[in-house]
């Protein structure tokens, strides 16, 4: 019994201490933002690899989404005779939610896992070690510029995602289902407000993009320097980045769009 | 490894890409293409009863959007809906008798004040009010006239 319960508490200290360690290493990577200044070439390397190669996942993905939104919308919308407002279902949908959160679920799974397993694999091989021993702060020679390339990266997603789902839900609307061309468009603009809903899908996917890189950043960095111990810390990465981003997506709908 | 320079060209492309979505975002999507920057004048419109008029609707003469609501608020002394329209500073040629109603666009459709001109020579200009107004349509209102004027007829036969 008082095992158990001893048991329960040292995990618990153990979330805790993995807790502040993550925010002293977030700490020790936006310090190491300012010598990133006179090295852009390591930024744009981290920016292909994280935000490029996570391209084509990201808007083959949004065109089929906007265009399951345009189906499942105008099965609804046509039963109160409103599919003119379809543009605004697809758009409203897309801009607000699906684009950042789908696009933070897909970079966790796509580029936060190559992240952790990477630093992972470099702490198992002692690449880290290996920096430090040449008096190179492994901190900002690596995880920096990837923390800044994924910041960078996501918004950018998001937004193709949101764009190319709009596209997508128009191809389905007003080509096969017949929605008229010019009400699915002029409904969308007089509806979805700029700042209201496009900044706030913004902000949304910038602050997906941190958490997401920051738990992949900091799984890898933490993770058992074994090849368990690597495969544990991605699953933890994609797991954690997954739980963090739907919770917080509540949060900031709630502060955003709430009233 | 790619070369370093490809790696910068596809690196830009995608940059450029996010651009060109945002800017899509922005014109085709959004409403940002038909946002005026604050110009235009406001005038003051008094209502009885906005229904579902919200801060943002449109103000309308012949079903051309003129501008919108900015701001609604409650009269205590007039027990009245005090109402401010902005309209862009290109209309500047409404009479100071034009009429204000609250339209209904279709059926389910958002409320918007239509503006019907009047005969005046004089036009309205910044802080000006339109006096006469016509309230919303209430559809309960509407409904329990309805049911009373077919109660009175029963009761009349």
């Amino acid at each position: 019994m008082l095992d158990a319960l001893a048991r329960f508490g040292r995990h618990g200290m153990a979330a805790l201490e993995r807790f502040g360690r993550a925010h002293l290493l977030f700490l020790q990577i936006v310090s190491g933002i300012t010598s990133l200044l006179p090295r852009p070439g390591l930024l744009v390397t981290q920016t292909y690899s994280v935000g490029v190669r996570t391209l084509v996942i990201v808007t083959v993905s949004g065109l089929f989404v906007g265009m399951v939104l345009a189906l499942q919308g105008y099965y609804v919308l046509s039963q109160f005779a409103a599919e003119d407002s379809l543009g605004v279902m697809v758009a409203a949908s897309l801009v607000r939610e699906l684009g950042p959160v789908v696009t933070a679920l897909l970079f966790a799974g796509r580029a936060g896992s190559a992240l952790t397993a990477e630093i992972g694999l470099m702490k198992a091989t002692e690449q880290l070690s290996g920096l430090e021993m040449m008096a190179v702060d492994p901190v900002r020679r690596i995880l920096t510029p990837r923390f800044v390339a994924g910041l960078i990266s996501m918004p950018v997603l998001a937004a193709l995602f949101s764009a190319i789902g709009a596209l997508g839900g128009y191809f389905v609307g007003v080509g096969l289902l017949g929605v008229d061309d010019g009400a699915f468009w002029s409904q969308m603009q007089a509806k979805i407000d700029w700042n209201e809903d496009v900044i706030n899908g913004v902000i949304k996917s910038l602050v997906f993009g941190l958490v997401c890189t920051w738990i992949a950043l900091f799984q890898g960095y933490d993770s058992v320097p074994t090849s368990e111990g690597v495969s544990r810390a991605t699953t933890r990465t994609v797991v954690h980045s997954a739980l963090a981003v739907l919770v917080l997506d509540f949060v900031l709908t709630a502060m955003m769009f709430g009233e | 490894m790619m070369k370093i320079r490809q790696v910068e060209i596809a690196v830009g492309a995608f940059m450029a890409a996010g651009l060109i979505a945002l800017f899509f975002l922005a014109m085709q999507v959004s409403n940002l293409s038909a946002f005026t920057t604050g110009e235009g004048y406001e005038v003051s419109a008094r209502f009885d009863n906005i229904g579902g008029l919200k801060v943002r609707s449109p103000v309308a003469m012949a079903g051309v959007r003129l501008g919108r609501v900015v701001e609604i608020r409650y009269d205590q002394s007039s027990y009245e809906a005090l109402v401010i329209l902005r309209i862009e500073s290109q209309y500047d040629q409404i009479p100071d008798d034009t009429f204000a109603k609250i339209y209904t666009s279709g059926l389910l459709g958002e409320q918007y004040i239509g503006l019907d001109p009047g005969g005046s020579e004089e036009m309205l200009a910044d802080g000006g009010e339109i006096t006469m107004t016509q309230s919303a349509l209430v559809l309960e209102e509407i409904v329990g006239q309805f049911l009373f004027s077919k109660a009175e007829e029963k009761g009349l036969e």
